[in-house]
C-alpha cells in the first residue's frame, strides 16, 4: 500500500501523536497529582481534586503503556537502547507510576488522617517524579546518549545515572513539569466547583505558565547557542534496512535549528509552545476554563512537536560512536510489520477515541463538595 | 557474557512476573463472574443482586489495581532488561504487545473508571454494559499476551534478515493463529475462571460458617459453584494437551516433565510417580500407567513418545548445522551481496539458533570442538526434577479442584451448600491453592523453555541488556521492597473489607431477623 519509507514517516509521526495523546491525556493526571497536597488543605478538599481525575485517569494512563509497546513494535531499536540506556531513570519513574493506581484506590479505604497523608504524597510523587525524569530523558534525547552498537547491534552503553542530570537536561525536567503542572491545573479550574481549591488551581496554574514561557525560551536558548546538535554526514538511504551501522553522524553545534530553515512551517511547533502557554495565561486571569485547557493543551502539543521536529530524522542519536545513532530511515521494524501496525491503529484507535469521550460525557460535570460527602463510590 | 547479570536478569523478570500473575488471575476470573451477578440482577431486579455484584467489585478493586501497578513493570521490562531480545524479535514480539494496548487495555481500563464511579449516573443495563467491557477488556488481553509468549515457545511465521541481524515477520497470520498459543489462552484463562470461583466459594464458605450475611454468601456460591465447574474442567480438559508434539523444545518439554529419558516403545506410558536422577539421566521407582501418555500427546496407538537422549542427539545435529549458518552470516556481514554465503545461509538458517548456544562456553561458534558441540547439546535439556515435580503438583491441584467444584455444584443444586460444614471448611482451606497451581503452570511453561529465550532462535543467556550486577541488584531491591509492601496492604484491605461485609455502603434488603453479631460491625 504505502512504500517503505512513507511507513517510517507515517510512524514516526504516530509516535509523536502516542507521546502527545500522553501529554494531553495523562498528562494533566501528572499534574493534578503533583498539585494534590498543595491545592488541598483539608481531606475533604483533597478528596475533590482526587475524584476529578479519579473516573478517568486509568484510561489515560494507557497511552503511556500503548506508547511504550507502539515503539517496541514499530522502533524496536529505539525500545531496546533508550529503556536499557536510561535503566535507574526508567525505574524511578516504574517505582513513582507503581504508586499511583494503589494510592488513588487505597486512600479512601481507611479513615485515619495519618494513613491518608502517606497516601496523599505518595500520589504527588507519582505525579512529580514521572514529568520531571520524562523531561530529563528528552533533553538526554536531545543531547545525545552514551551507546555504540557493535556488528551483532547489541548494544553498550557509557553513562551513569547521575551523568543523565546536566544542567541542560534539569532545564528540559522543569520545562516538563511546568507544562504538566499547567494543564493539571487548567483540568482542576474545569472540573472542580468554585471555591478554595478552585482559587489555588488558578494560583498555580498563572506560575506554571509563566514558568513553562520563561524555561522553554531558555530551551530553546541553549540549542541555539550551546554545544548541542547533530547532523547526517554523507548519503540517507531512507527505504534502506534497519541497520544503524550504515548511517554515518556527527556533533553539530545549532543542528537541531537547521530544519526550520529548510522547512519554515515547522516554527508553527514552537509558536504553538509560547502562544498555547499566554493563551492559558490569558483563560486562567479571565476565568475563561475552556480557554486555559484549549491553551494548556495547544502548549503541551507544541512543546512535543518542537523536539521532534528539530530532532528530525534523529530519534535517538549517540553521543559516543558515531555510527549508531537511530533515525527515522535505520531504527524502525520491517516495511511488513509497520503495515500491519499501521492498518491496526487505523481501525482501534477511532473506537478508542469514541469510547473514551463516552466515558468523559458520562462523568461529566464539577465535583461538589456535597457529592464529595455522599457518594459512597467516591475515592 | 557476565552470567551473574543474566542469572539476576532472570531473577528479576521471574520475581516480577509471578507477583504480576498472583492478580491477573483474579481479575480475569472475577471480571467475567461480576458480568454472570449483575446480568441476574438486571434480569431479576432483586435489589440483593445489586447488592453482590457491588460487595465482589470492592475486592475486583482493590486486586486489579495492584494488576495494573506491577503490569507497567512487564510493559517495559522486555526493553530495560532483555534489550538484545527486544532488538532481536521485536519486529514480531512488539505488535501483539502493541495491539494489546490498543485493543485490551485501553478498554478495560476506560470502562474500570465507569465501573466504579457510574452506578449513580448509568442505567442498570448501561452499568452492565461497562462491567461486560472490562470483562471484555482484561480477557482480551489474556489474549495477545498469550500470542506474544505462544511465539516464544513456538516461532512461527518469522525469518532471520541477515541486513538487520534480526528476526523478521514473514506469516503473521501464523503468528496469529499458533496453536501454541491458542491452547495457552484457553488454558491460562480458565485457571483464571477457577481462581476467581476459589475465591468467592472460599469467602462465602467463610461467612456461612460464621452464619453471617448468608443470604448474599448462598448466593454468591452457587454462581461461583457453576462457573467454576465449567471452569475447572476447561482448565484440564481444553488445556495445556494440545501443542507438545509440536517443536523439539515442546517435545523436549513433555520429556522432561515425564523425566523420560529415552524414547519408549509406542504408546508411552505416564509416569505417576518416580524420582529423576539427573546425573545418572534415569528416573528411579518408577509406577507408570501404561498407553495412556501415548493416547494423550500423540493421540494415537503408535506413535513414540521421543526421550530426552534422542531429541539431544537431534540437537547435536542442528548445532553442527547452525555453525554453518553463522558463518555465513558472518561473511554475509561484510558482503551482504555474496552469493554463495546467501546460499550457504538459506540452506542453514533454521539451526542458526542452535550455533548461538556455543557462545555460553566459547566466544565464536566456529572455533568449537566436535566434543564442545556434543556437550552443548546437553544444554538443551531444561531442570528435569523441577519440571516433573511442578507439573504433579499442578495437575494433582486441577484434578482437586474439579472435585471441589463438582462437590459444590451438587450440594448446591440440591441446596444442601448452606449447611454441609465439612464442605465450608474445606472450600476456605482451598484458597491458596489455585494460586499455587498457577504460578507453578507459569513456572513450567518458562523455565520448560530454557535454554530459549525464543525456542530454537535465540538463547536466554543472549537476550539480556548489558547492565551491570550492582543496577540490577538495585532494581531488584527496589521491586521487591515496593512490591512486598503493597502486598501486605492489599491483603490487609481485602480482609477488612471481608470483615466489614456487604453491606458497609449498601443497605440490606433484607434485614435479618436477629441481631447481626457485633464483630461485623466493628472492624
Amino acid at each position: 500500500m504505502f512504500d517503505y519509507e512513507t511507513l517510517r514517516l507515517i510512524w514516526w509521526v504516530l509516535l509523536g501523536t502516542l507521546l502527545i495523546g500522553f501529554a494531553l491525556t495523562d498528562g494533566f493526571d501528572l499534574g493534578v497529582a503533583a498539585l494534590l497536597p498543595f491545592v488541598g488543605r483539608t481531606d475533604a478538599e483533597r478528596r475533590m481534586v482526587i475524584n476529578a481525575i479519579g473516573p478517568t485517569w486509568e484510561g489515560n494512563q494507557v497511552w503511556f503503556i500503548v506508547g511504550g509497546a507502539a515503539i517496541f513494535a514499530a522502533w524496536p531499536f529505539v525500545y531496546a537502547i533508550s529503556f536499557s540506556g536510561f535503566y535507574l531513570a526508567m525505574f524511578l519513574v516504574l517505582a513513582a507510576l507503581i504508586l499511583r493506581p494503589v494510592g488513588f484506590k487505597y486512600r479512601s479505604k481507611r479513615p485515619d488522617a495519618a494513613w491518608r497523608s502517606r497516601w496523599d504524597w505518595a500520589l504527588f510523587v507519582g505525579g512529580f517524579v514521572p514529568a520531571l525524569v520524562f523531561g530529563v530523558a528528552v533533553g538526554n534525547v536531545l543531547s545525545g546518549a552514551p551507546f555504540r552498537l557493535d556488528s551483532d547491534l547489541r548494544a553498550f552503553f557509557d553513562g551513569s545515572f547521575l551523568g543523565l542530570f546536566t544542567p541542560f537536561t534539569l532545564l528540559c525536567g522543569l520545562l516538563s513539569v511546568a507544562m504538566l503542572v499547567l494543564h493539571g491545573s487548567a483540568w482542576l479550574a474545569i472540573k472542580v466547583e468554585h471555591g478554595a481549591v478552585h482559587d489555588r488551581a488558578r494560583k498555580f496554574g498563572t506560575i506554571a505558565g509563566l514558568a513553562s514561557l520563561a524555561l522553554f525560551a531558555a530551551g530553546w536558548a541553549f540549542v541555539a547557542y550551546g554545544d548541542i546538535g547533530y547532523r547526517i554526514v554523507g548519503a540517507i538511504d531512507p527505504s534502506g534496512p534497519s541497520n544503524p551501522l550504515r548511517t554515518t553522524s556527527e556533533l553539530a553545534r545549532g543542528g537541531w535549528l537547521a530544519n526550520y530553515g529548510l522547512y519554515p512551517w515547522m516554527m508553527i511547533a514552537p509558536v504553538l509552545g509560547f502562544g498555547g502557554a499566554a493563551l492559558a495565561l490569558f483563560g486562567i486571569r479571565r476565568g475563561s476554563e475552556s480557554a486555559a485547557f484549549a491553551g494548556s493543551s495547544a502548549s503541551a502539543l507544541g512543546i512535543i512537536a518542537t523536539v521532534g521536529l528539530s530532532m528530525f530524522p534523529f530519534i535517538l542519536p549517540s553521543s559516543i560512536d558515531s555510527h549508531s545513532s537511530l533515525t527515522v530511515w535505520n531504527a524502525s521494524s520491517s516495511a511488513k510489520t509497520l503495515g500491519i501496525m499501521l492498518f491496526v491503529t487505523v481501525v482501534l484507535l477511532p473506537i478508542v477515541i469514541a469510547y473514551t469521550a463516552w466515558a468523559y460525557k458520562v462523568m461529566f460535570g464539577r465535583v461538589t463538595t456535597q457529592e464529595v460527602a455522599t457518594n459512597p463510590d467516591f475515592y | 557474557m557476565d552470567l551473574g547479570v543474566i542469572d539476576l536478569s532472570r531473577l528479576q523478570f521471574a520475581l516480577t512476573a509471578l507477583y504480576h500473575f498472583l492478580f491477573v488471575p483474579l481479575t480475569l476470573g472475577l471480571s467475567m463472574m461480576l458480568v454472570i451477578m449483575e446480568a441476574v440482577y438486571v434480569m431479576t431486579d432483586r435489589p440483593i443482586w445489586r447488592v453482590i455484584t457491588r460487595f465482589w467489585g470492592r475486592i475486583f478493586a482493590i486486586n486489579f489495581v495492584l494488576g495494573v501497578a506491577t503490569g507497567l513493570t512487564m510493559e517495559f521490562q522486555f526493553g530495560t532488561n532483555w534489550s538484545y531480545f527486544s532488538h532481536y524479535v521485536g519486529d514480531i514480539f512488539g505488535a501483539p504487545l502493541a495491539i494489546e494496548g490498543l485493543m485490551a487495555f485501553f478498554l478495560e481500563a476506560t470502562f474500570v473508571g465507569l465501573m466504579f464511579f457510574g452506578w449513580e449516573r448509568l442505567s442498570k443495563l448501561g452499568h452492565m454494559f461497562v462491567t461486560f467491557m472490562v470483562a471484555l477488556g482484561t480477557n482480551l488481553s489474556a489474549l495477545w499476551i498469550l500470542v506474544a509468549n505462544g511465539w516464544m515457545q513456538n516461532p512461527t511465521g518469522a525469518e532471520f534478515n541477515t541486513d538487520t541481524m534480526r528476526m523478521e515477520v514473514s506469516d503473521f497470520g501464523a503468528v496469529l493463529f499458533n496453536p501454541i498459543a491458542q491452547a495457552k489462552f484457553v488454558h491460562t484463562v480458565s485457571a483464571g475462571y477457577v481462581c476467581a470461583s476459589v475465591v468467592v466459594l472460599g469467602i462465602s464458605a467463610f461467612w456461612l460458617l460464621k452464619g453471617r450475611y448468608t443470604a448474599v454468601a448462598r448466593r454468591s456460591m452457587t454462581v461461583a459453584a457453576a462457573f467454576g465447574l465449567a471452569g475447572s474442567l476447561s482448565v484440564v480438559v481444553l488445556g495445556d494437551e494440545s501443542g507438545y508434539a509440536l517443536t523439539d523444545n515442546q517435545k523436549m518439554k513433555l520429556a522432561a516433565i515425564e523425566a523420560a529419558w529415552h524414547t519408549a516403545p509406542a504408546p508411552a506410558g505416564l509416569t505417576l510417580f518416580g524420582l529423576p536422577n539427573v546425573a545418572a539421566r534415569e528416573t528411579r521407582y518408577e509406577v507408570q500407567v501404561p498407553w495412556v501418555l501415548g493416547v494423550i500427546a500423540t493421540r494415537s496407538l503408535d506413535k513414540e513418545v521421543t526421550g530426552m537422549s534422542e531429541l539431544v542427539l537431534k540437537a547435536q545435529e542442528r548445532i553442527t548445522s547452525g555453525v554453518i549458518a553463522y558463518d555465513a552470516v558472518q561473511h554475509l556481514k561484510v558482503d551482504r551481496t555474496d552469493v554463495a554465503q546467501r546460499a550457504r545461509f538459506e540452506a542453514h538458517k533454521r539451526d542458526l539458533g542452535y550455533a548461538l548456544l556455543l557462545k555460553r562456553h566459547v566466544a565464536d561458534p566456529r572455533m568449537a570442538s566436535p566434543q564442545l558441540v556434543a556437550a552443548t547439546a546437553w544444554d538443551v535439556v531444561p531442570n528435569v526434577p523441577l519440571m516433573f515435580w511442578s507439573f504433579r503438583i499442578m495437575a494433582f491441584i486441577g484434578f482437586f479442584m474439579i472435585a471441589l467444584f463438582g462437590a459444590a455444584f451438587v450440594l448446591t443444586s440440591l441446596r444442601m451448600h448452606t449447611q454441609t460444614r465439612w464442605f465450608l471448611k474445606l472450600a476456605v482451606i482451598a484458597i491458596p491453592l489455585p494460586w499455587i497451581a498457577i504460578e507453578l503452570g507459569w513456572m513450567l511453561a518458562e523455565i520448560g523453555r530454557q535454554p530459549w529465550a525464543i525456542e530454537g532462535v535465540l538463547p536466554t543467556f543472549l537476550a539480556a541488556s548489558s547492565l551491570t550486577r550492582g543496577v540490577l541488584w538495585t532494581t531488584i531491591i527496589g521491586f521487591t521492597a515496593i512490591y512486598g509492601t503493597l502486598a501486605v496492604i492489599e491483603v490487609r484491605l481485602i480482609l477488612a473489607t471481608i470483615r466489614k461485609g456487604p453491606f458497609e455502603h449498601d443497605e440490606d434488603p433484607q434485614p435479618a431477623p436477629g441481631p447481626i453479631p457485633a464483630a461485623a460491625i466493628t472492624a
